[in-house]
């Protein structure tokens, strides 16, 4: 039975609450790390970053993932930035001001004192990663350049090219491969968490599957942190690279943990428009290319002239158009559903007319092209290797596609979910970014939580167990979760129906978007509630894997997409009940007269967070009411 | 030439595909695929012809091409074959997931197999361990900075030129096409430029000689020995330069004389 939740966020001044806070959690002493266990799932940048600062600080630390290789992480494809509250261009920026446009971009859907510690965070951060040799961008003085990113008014967005990202995660996974050659981390490669085990409430390890052997084992611990990233891939189609998956957190969900504001699903408008049923994935462009890019469709829904022959009296620059003072910078869900009306009006461009121009022409013109190239060269040259077009004389085709949840594992301040001993960093928590995440501030989140937050919270909980072992891996426990895992695996294996893992994934994906995509309403959502369960159904019984155990890509498929008919369910039953729009959940019934998202503070500002009560069985819902004590609560408008 | 099957009469290419299987433990072959990839549209990913030919696989009953990838964006790493004997195949500077069908013609024959190197064991069909870059990395591939030390980031100024090109280095995506496609099956390309992004920077200083020291001789316990081809170059899909090989050697034989100072005056 689960109380009302307390988030354990601290008192006093918001600018206070974090520092005294450290100073009056507990402290493991050095010589007592060696004594505790911790298990980390995933190498991202929160499971690099917290293996890194555990395993240096002594604690014997674990790291399983399903990679080949720690750094193939999906944090490394992030593009654009990421932001922190540095000022260094005097621009108007502080700790206070990056808070309060989370909260604000987040349509005030977060909690306020996990976000202002975030944006307090964010200045070590850039330190952090400096001292490690990321090589940000630079200016011919040496100082670091800055720039302004997706709904942001100054440039607090520190970049690595257009591959921030991936130069933030090999700094941590060379932090942490350090550690591996220190041996305080142990690294497991090609091996995938398969169920969470909890022994009489409390996380006290995982059950992981050998992806190469096939051999199921457990492991325990003192404490099991998931940075196992979001569940975007529930749509198929998304940015979301190919392997990600929503399992580890799903697993820990069906064994207890919380999941919280499921259906808030982050749509990134700058995307390269589908181009046929085959498409495995959709691609992202950073959005970084709309501080020099214009988006426009022409007006007239029947002009199909080339865009080069369209005047400009003939073009609509809709977001300069009804948001002046942001222009083609509003925060994301505002572009994505702008451009989704656009299309929806007949107006869309290209091949299949499903897509909004994004033209560099007034750029190139301004600062030249070999500005834009140096500031985007790889972007277009992406987008030409996909398209077969040159961004440089014709303008881009984008369209939004889904992109980050903002939902998932519930966490207390601390980052600690219901669930003691299972702590939750990164995408894969619900806690920062409330309904809407703005950019560059993905990678902010996942490295505060994983250099920053959780080696304070941690040594909190654990200063408790010291003088305490873990539970052994031969206590039933253990035994319980390795046979249902090994139950799940041998059944998907003998069902040997006639279709295909990705065919029923295409089709849970399909239902998904088209119900509780972009945009959502009631009818739609009451059909993908009796539509999800009867394809899961369907799966069950004729889902076709083929070989073994061993190395068997199908198999590794078929349990993530079981794990995600469940909760695409879990996502839709949350989107029904939350009769309000906010951010990037839009609900038709609640919109303003000019269409933007109306939000109903009355009745839902709060964190709904979701308990599994069994299969077959409805979800049982608690509530975590949200306090704005220093951003009014206000209408957003980007006008 | 066919149109596929929407009927939308855009042409589509019939590929005759031979492709290298293996299951774990046994003797791998290459097995010739006629039927598998016929209507292929040109707009599709190579990844997308091989996800096809799957989906054709499955549904006869027989067991899909086991291949890495994921992002398929070009920036993790994790793709990669070895098509008409080219890492990556032929377009230059691409990754085998940005690569597109329309790189081919209608007709053509393509054989694809995995990365060949005793370093690079196969696992499945075209799925092979890399881990061998990742103890390159564990022996020095890091500068030394505990979570919380850092000065502000702007207390050293770095000059463009030094972090353009330590960039340049770091866009390495750890593939290993530079060793698929090396006679010797080298990695100085992979380990050059680990090396050199963190050597050009100054925070890199510190460790540059035992860094350097530890990268190459853990290379040397795994691969092979660069005679310079230049293979490597021609075949990295970040075009990464084999000038950062020339820096390595540089470094490395400062820090055979240094390290060895070092190592006598500890003595």
């Amino acid at each position: 039975m689960i109380g009302e939740l307390d988030s354990h966020v601290p008192g006093g001044p918001i600018e206070d609450r974090w520092t005294r806070h450290r100073f009056d959690m507990k402290l493991v002493a050095p010589n007592n790390r060696r004594k505790f266990e911790v298990i980390i799932v995933g190498t991202g940048l929160a499971g690099a970053s917290a293996a890194a600062t555990l395993g240096e600080q002594g604690y014997n630390v674990t790291v399983f993932t399903y990679h080949d290789s720690p750094r193939r992480a999906h944090s490394i494809a992030a593009q654009g930035g990421i932001n922190a509250a540095k000022n260094y261009k005097s621009d108007g920026d502080s700790v206070f001001r990056l808070f309060y446009d989370t909260v604000k971009g987040g349509d005030f859907r977060s909690r306020e004192s996990n976000v202002y510690r975030l944006a307090e965070e964010s200045v070590n951060i850039i330190d952090q990663a400096v001292a490690q040799g990321v090589p940000f961008a630079r200016e011919y003085g040496g100082l670091l350049d800055n720039r302004s990113f997706g709904g942001a008014q100054v440039s607090r967005t520190f970049y690595a090219r257009g591959q921030t990202g991936q130069q933030l995660l090999l700094g941590a996974y060379q932090q942490m491969m350090r550690q591996v050659d220190l041996g305080t981390v142990t690294l497991h490669t090609r091996t995938e968490m398969l169920d969470l085990v909890v022994k009489d409430g409390v996380a006290c390890g995982v059950v992981v599957r050998d992806m190469v052997t096939g051999q199921v084992t457990s492991h325990s611990a003192h404490a099991v942190l998931l940075c196992t990233g979001g569940y975007g891939n529930v749509f198929y189609l998304s940015t979301n690279a190919k392997y990600s998956n929503a399992t580890a957190a799903w697993r820990a969900h069906r064994r207890g943990a919380l999941f919280a504001n499921p259906c808030y699903t982050q749509i990134h408008p700058t995307c390269i428009p589908a181009s046929d049923e085959f498409q495995s994935k959709l691609t992202l462009m950073s959005e970084s290319l709309r501080n020099d890019g214009r988006i426009w469709v022409p007006e007239d829904p029947d002009d199909d002239r080339p865009p080069d022959e369209i005047p400009e009296s003939a073009r609509d620059y809709f977001l300069e158009r009804k948001y002046p003072s942001f222009g083609n910078l509003v925060p994301r869900d505002v572009a994505s559903r702008n451009a989704k009306a656009m299309v929806d009006q007949g107006k869309g461009v290209g091949p299949l007319e499903n897509g909004v121009y994004l033209d560099f022409a007034a750029a190139i013109g301004r600062v030249g092209e070999d500005t834009i190239r140096e500031r985007y060269g790889n972007l277009f040259d992406m987008y030409e290797r996909i398209t077969d077009e040159n961004p440089y004389r014709v303008p881009m085709r984008i369209y939004p596609a889904v992109h980050y949840t903002m939902g998932g594992l519930w966490v207390d301040y601390n980052l600690m979910s219901n669930v003691p001993g299972l702590f939750v960093l990164g995408e894969a928590n619900f806690s920062d970014h409330g309904a809407n995440r703005l950019g560059a501030s993905a990678l902010m989140q996942g490295l505060a939580d994983g250099y920053f937050v959780i080696s304070y919270t941690l040594a909190n909980y654990l200063a408790g167990l010291l003088g305490t072992a873990p539970v052994p891996t031969d206590d039933p426990a253990f035994a319980q979760a390795e046979r249902s895992v090994g139950d799940t695996v041998a059944r998907l294996l003998s069902i040997n129906g006639t279709r295909s893992v990705d065919h029923f994934h295409r089709e849970l994906g399909k239902i998904l978007w088209e119900h509780c995509g972009m945009a959502r309403d009631e009818a739609g959502l009451e059909k993908a509630l009796t539509e999800v369960p009867a394809l899961r159904e369907e799966f069950w019984k004729d889902v076709r894997v083929l070989g073994g155990p061993a190395l068997n890509q199908s198999l590794e498929k078929a349990t993530r997409v079981a794990d995600f008919f469940e909760l695409g369910e879990l996502m839709v039953r949350d989107a029904l009940h939350r009769e309000e729009s906010c951010g990037g959940h839009f609900r038709e019934e609640s919109q303003t007269e000019d269409g933007e998202a109306l939000r109903d503070d009355e009745r839902f500002a709060y964190v709904g967070a979701w308990e599994w009560t069994g299969k077959g069985s409805d979800p049982v819902l608690h509530r975590e009411p949200l306090d704005f004590e220093y951003v009014k609560l206000t209408q957003r408008s980007y006008k | 030439m066919t149109t596929n099957g929407a009927g939308d009469g855009h042409a589509t290419m019939d590929i005759t595909l031979h492709i290298w299987r293996q299951a774990p433990g046994a003797e791998g072959m290459m097995v010739t695929y006629t039927e598998e990839a016929r209507g292929i549209s040109p707009d599709m990913s190579f990844l997308e012809m091989l996800d096809i030919v799957n989906e054709r696989l499955i549904a006869t009953g027989r067991e899909p091409i086991a291949f890495e990838h994921d992002c398929r964006e070009g920036i993790c790493g994790s793709c990669g074959m070895m098509i008409n004997g080219q890492a990556h195949g032929p377009e230059r500077g691409t990754a085998a997931c940005q690569l597109h069908m329309r790189k081919f013609r209608d007709g053509d024959e393509i054989y694809v197999e995995p990365w060949r190197a005793r370093a690079f064991p196969v696992l499945r069909d075209l799925v092979v361990d890399r881990q061998a870059f990742d103890r390159i990395v564990e022996a020095g591939g890091y500068i030394t900075a505990p979570t919380g030390t850092a000065p502000d980031a702007n207390l050293i100024p770095v000059p463009k030129e030094a972090a353009d090109a330590a960039m340049d280095a770091a866009a390495c995506i750890g593939c290993g096409a530079c060793v698929a496609a090396c006679p010797n099956s080298a990695a100085q390309l992979f380990t050059a430029a680990k090396l050199q992004h963190l050597n050009l920077l100054p925070q890199g200083q510190a460790e540059r000689y035992r860094r350097t020291q530890a990268m190459v001789d853990t290379m040397e316990q795994f691969f092979g020995s660069c005679t310079m081809h230049g293979e490597c170059q021609e075949a990295c899909p970040k075009d990464i330069s084999i000038d950062f090989i020339a820096y390595m050697n540089r470094d490395y034989v400062k820090a055979q004389l240094r390290n060895r100072k070092l190592a006598g005056q500890r003595s």
